[in-house]
């Protein structure tokens, strides 16, 4: 079954880790609708779960009291997926992101963390921070597009 | 909402013949992973053990966290002078350890028969 409609599908997490897995299960589901191919859903599976992440801790700094909002746009040849914040931890992104320097981590030069903004960049076709007004709302846009020759 | 990650130890011979101790992971590796992967890393004998395989084949989440615990791992080893190898990534996965230079400080193999062949 491939959808081509424009749809909008809502969900609401918790800030609790783990509950990223629900983003990436519902973003799998509409891309399968929409006819992506099983590499681009892993791809956006990951970018998706990267974004919920930073979003439950950073955005939110894991406040319970605190959802994370998703909400995947579909038209009938790309899907956006934000992910938005209800804190105010969440930066507005610089620009391009460099590819982590695994040989500094090696050598304990650079966190072995902090690749979550890289993948999220390097997965999907376009990735947008966007600080939101008085640091509420802040989101997270991906879009992945999708391949018409493949 | 994780999956609990397990681990267990095998210790195998290679067909070459070296002792290899294979550190078998199973369900997701995250924030929470840490006893799992790095735990029981620490766990092993460091002056028997100079080969390790990191079996992922049950393994069906990784996030940036769980590699991070990963690298973790690896710079211990090296500290260790134990060269470090894995296997049973998904195609995913392969790409997303390729993507971050895992791949510069560990071999990845797709089986562990590949692996086990190669030391």
């Amino acid at each position: 079954m491939t959808e081509s409609k424009s749809t909008t599908v809502e969900v609401r997490l918790p800030s609790r880790m783990g509950y990223e897995k629900v983003a990436m299960g519902t973003a799998s589901a509409v891309a399968k609708l929409m006819g992506f191919r099983e590499d681009r859903i892993e791809d956006l599976k990951t970018a998706v779960a990267e974004a919920c992440i930073n979003a439950i801790e950073h955005g939110n700094r894991l406040n319970e009291k605190l959802s994370v909002g998703v909400v995947l746009s579909s038209d009938a040849d790309s899907l956006e997926v934000k992910v938005i914040d209800d804190g105010t931890g969440t930066k507005k992104h610089p620009g391009k992101l460099e590819r982590p320097d695994i040989d500094r981590k090696m050598l304990g030069e650079e966190d072995p963390r902090g690749m979550g903004m890289f993948l999220i960049q390097a997965l999907v076709d376009e990735a947008e921070w966007v600080a939101g007004t008085d640091g509420k709302s802040s989101y997270v846009r991906l879009v992945i597009r999708l391949d018409k020759d493949a | 909402m994780q999956s609990e990650t397990k681990s267990r130890v095998d210790q195998l011979t290679s067909p070459a013949g070296h002792p290899v101790t294979v550190l078998r992971f199973e369900g997701d590796i995250a924030s929470t992973s840490k006893e799992a992967v790095l735990g029981t890393y620490q766990a092993l004998p460091k002056s028997d053990v100079k080969i390790i395989l990191l079996d992922f084949s049950k393994v069906d989440y990784i996030n940036s966290s769980g590699i991070a615990l990963v690298i973790q791992l690896l710079i211990e080893a090296a500290n260790a002078g134990q060269k470090v190898y894995a296997f049973g990534l998904s195609a995913h996965f392969t790409k997303v350890f390729t993507m971050v230079g895992i791949t510069k400080y560990a071999g990845l193999y797709p089986t562990q028969n590949d692996a086990l062949a190669d030391l």
